[in-house]
């Protein structure tokens, strides 16, 4: 006899973990060797050792396989959490980075648990857009140190690793041809002796396993007050990427996920990586993407992307130190193109223009402030205006005259909110010599206290003027403003607000 | 009897369900409605790129190549579908079944059969003990779960082949619920009119041959034929054998009883039953 649960467990187990075995296995090997040269990449711009982002991508993957919401997506070390991190690290050092990284995985388990992932709606397809551009813009720009007053034999190593990535798929796709190019310029600079940066020059990297350690920081509120603003910043970036990443994924390979689990799970990874010495990350747009496209699916993926990456970093640590810089630009180069959103920059003109301003000012402030959290909340705010905006226009008055001349009727028609009320108030003609004033509102909606304020003006008014004046239908019109919309649950009610 | 529905794809002995549903519709005379289910894998990945290279529009090539094979899968499946539910309507149409209908959804076999339980009182089903082995395990995960799954009736035809049923055989365990439901399942209009074998399972005691003998009094009180048994062994291993002597035949479980604890356990012997015989099933709700 079976027992229920027992039951249910077992069949999740086959759905998330063994339906596409053979899959997941071949996918995770191909994003753990392109991890690696992230990883590195990422402790790089974050002005940490390499083992930093190492370890952290080892651990985040391995505990979202378990922990996470959305099968199949790439968890680790990131670009978007590094660029938040720069100062932090430079001001106060990496045992504050640590601290800072545990109590952003508090932050995100909070979030999980008020279930703040459905404050992703909010975030409009252009904002997307924006974030995912700018991640782009900003991840090519941080390759640019290694390319300034370097000798032309960077440049040429650089160049021959993009042709090799994108050219040696022509040849076969059985093998990943980021490997391939790391391989072949690591060889070329071991053989010719070539005197350029390595990856070994940049810091330390993992020689054994990670153990676990708690971070060296003061336990004071000064420390708190240190480290709580990035805290809370890389706890909105890391779950905004994640969010973004697993619509993606979602989108990719027509399957649910579940948001709310996702942010728990990031924050579980963060806490863990920040006591084995790995600094904050999240979900990768372009690991996820390299996942979905060889083939990974299921949990086993990412399970087998971080043990697999662990095993090699410190198994091959002597060689990883070898691999010159230039292979590491270009293999970060091809993750910047592919990141970037190319058709958003085409359909640039064929989109609304309000659309084509929120996903450029996303853009604008990221890049100009390094802080994608910032951008998301411009795009947020502008897409909120432009809506407002639009929505505003749909207002009409309709103005009658009774057969003696001496009765005015207004019919109010549309929404009435603080972007509207304005043009409300100006489509009443308070010149008119009348007797008396009727306006109608039963067909209008009041969706805030400035619609109610805005008709008490244009009643005083009219009265001043010596007008007798009646509002009819205000209880419809208001019905709208209560926040608890009790009334619109019952049938019909759709059908009453569009009337 | 408002609607029996059977479940019908190509993996199994798609003919005996159709056989054995038609046989059903026309003794219950009620419509009879085909459903084939078309499931995707989406857990399930075709790809054979292992290059890990992205380039210019990485994200929306491969949207577009993944929705496109899905497209391609799915218009081929829907056609197989159509062409199987069209035969299984003139072969029930040819052995008189009146009523026809049939039903072609996307989604989970389970969540279907589930969501529609409401609108039949039966299902049919069939078993796949040719089919692959990954066939095999999927097609076992599916009738566990739908005879679990669902409150209505469910048979399943086992073998390769149909033959009408000359007598029932209702397996027996003696409770008082069991008395009282046996009563009932053998007036009921599926298999009414036939002769009854009660069979128990149990040590051969003087309690469990006084509770056979009350329970065919009963019966033949009622004015059914009624013959009984009495069987030591493990009933996996001797109903099967039990009931294949008396083919043609068809062997009633019942969901004596409603507690959950029950019916888990008479899901599960009759799972393991299914298993490993070929003796169709009916399991009467």
């Amino acid at each position: 006899m079976v027992s229920p649960v027992l039951h249910m467990s077992i069949s999740n187990l086959r759905r998330h973990w063994l339906s596409n075995v053979r899959g997941d296995l071949l996918a995770g090997l191909v994003v753990a060797l392109a991890l690696i040269p992230e990883a590195i990449a990422f402790s790089i711009i974050a002005g940490v050792d390499p083992k930093v982002g190492l370890y952290a991508s080892f651990s985040i993957a391995v505990i979202i396989a378990f922990a996470g919401g959305r099968p199949g997506m790439i968890s680790a070390a990131t670009g978007a959490m590094a660029l938040v991190m720069v100062l932090l690290v430079k001001e106060h050092g990496l045992q504050y980075l640590l601290a800072a990284t545990v109590l952003t995985g508090v932050l995100q388990i909070v979030a999980g648990l008020l279930r703040l992932g459905s404050l992703m709606r909010f975030v409009s397809h252009s904002v997307i857009t924006g974030f995912v551009n700018a991640l782009a813009i900003l991840i090519f720009m941080a390759q640019l140190p290694e390319l300034t007053n370097v000798s032309w034999v960077v440049y040429a190593m650089t160049a021959a690793g993009l042709a090799i990535i994108y050219g040696f798929p022509y040849i076969t796709r059985a093998v990943p041809s980021p490997l391939v190019t790391i391989v072949v310029l690591t060889g070329v600079s071991l053989a010719l002796g070539l005197d350029i940066r390595t990856v070994g020059d940049m810091g330390q990297l993992p020689d054994s396993l990670p153990v676990f350690l708690l971070p060296d920081v003061p336990l004071k509120w000064e420390t708190l007050r240190v480290i709580a603003p990035y805290s809370v910043t890389l706890a909105i970036v890391g779950l905004l990427e994640s969010m973004m990443t697993a619509s993606i994924v979602d989108e990719l390979t027509d399957t649910p996920s579940n948001k709310n689990r996702e942010c728990m799970g990031q924050g579980v990874a963060n806490i863990a990586t920040g006591f084995i010495g790995g600094m904050a990350g999240c979900a990768m747009i372009g690991q996820s993407v390299i996942n979905v496209k060889s083939g990974g699916r299921g949990r086993l993926s990412t399970l087998v992307a971080g043990l697999f990456l662990l095993i090699l970093v410190v198994f091959l640590g002597d060689w990883v130190a070898k691999i010159p810089m230039a292979a590491l630009v270009a293999v970060m180069m091809m993750v910047s193109i592919g990141t970037f959103s190319w058709d958003s920059v085409r359909k640039l003109r064929e989109h609304p223009p309000s659309s084509s301003i929120v996903m450029i000012a996303t853009v604008v402030v990221t890049v100009s402030t390094h802080d994608l959290a910032k951008g998301v909340f411009v795009g947020v705010l502008l897409s909120g205006i432009f809506f407002a905006h639009k929505v505003g226009r749909v207002l009409r008055v309709d103005r009658t005259l009774s057969d003696d001349g001496r009765t005015r009727t207004y019919g109010v028609v549309g929404q009435v909110f603080f972007a509207s009320a304005e043009t409300l108030i100006g489509a009443f003609d308070f010149k008119e010599v009348i007797d008396r004033v009727v306006i109608d509102v039963g067909r209008a909606h009041f969706w805030d206290i400035t619609a109610v304020s805005a008709l008490d003006k244009v009643v005083l008014k009219f009265k001043r003027e010596g007008a007798q004046v009646e509002v009819i239908g205000l209880n419809e019109a208001s019905a709208t403003m209560v926040d608890r919309f009790a009334v619109h649950d019952k049938p019909g009610a759709v059908e009453q607000l569009m009337h | 009897m408002n609607k029996i529905l059977a479940c019908i794809d190509t993996r199994g002995n798609t003919d005996a369900v159709i056989d054995w549903a038609t046989w059903a519709a026309v003794r219950l005379e009620c419509p009879l409605e085909f459903l084939h289910v078309l499931e995707r894998h989406p857990e399930v990945a075709a790809v054979t790129d292992f290059s890990g290279a992205i380039g210019v529009d990485a994200q929306e090539s491969l949207l577009k190549e993944l929705s496109g094979q899905d497209e391609q899968r799915s218009v081929a499946m829907r056609e197989a579908g159509r062409e199987l539910l069209s035969h299984a309507r003139s072969r029930a149409a040819a052995a008189g079944a009146q009523h026809l209908d049939a039903r072609l959804r996307h989604g989970d076999f389970i969540d279907t059969a589930i969501e529609l339980q409401g609108e039949a009182d039966l299902f049919v089903l069939g078993e796949h003990h040719h089919a692959s082995a990954q066939d095999r395990i999927r097609s076992e995960h599916h009738l566990e779960r739908v005879i679990r799954g669902v409150s209505s009736s469910v048979l399943v035809a086992t073998a390769e082949t149909f033959e009408a049923p000359q007598r029932v055989v209702v397996a027996f365990d003696g409770s008082p619920g069991a008395r009282k439901a046996l009563a009932r399942l053998a007036q009921h209009p599926l298999v009414s009119g036939l002769p009854v074998l009660v069979a128990m399972v149990a040590p051969d005691t003087t309690l469990a041959r006084q509770q056979l003998k009350e329970a065919q009094d009963a019966l033949q009180a009622a004015g059914v034929a009624a013959e009984t048994e009495l069987v030591a062994g493990e009933p996996q291993q001797v109903l099967p054998e039990l009931v294949k002597r008396q083919a043609p035949t068809l062997l009633i479980m019942g969901a004596f009883g409603h507690s959950r604890l029950r019916q888990l356990l008479v899901g599960s012997t009759t799972t393991t039953l299914l298993r490993v015989s070929d003796v169709p099933v009916l399991i009467l709700r």
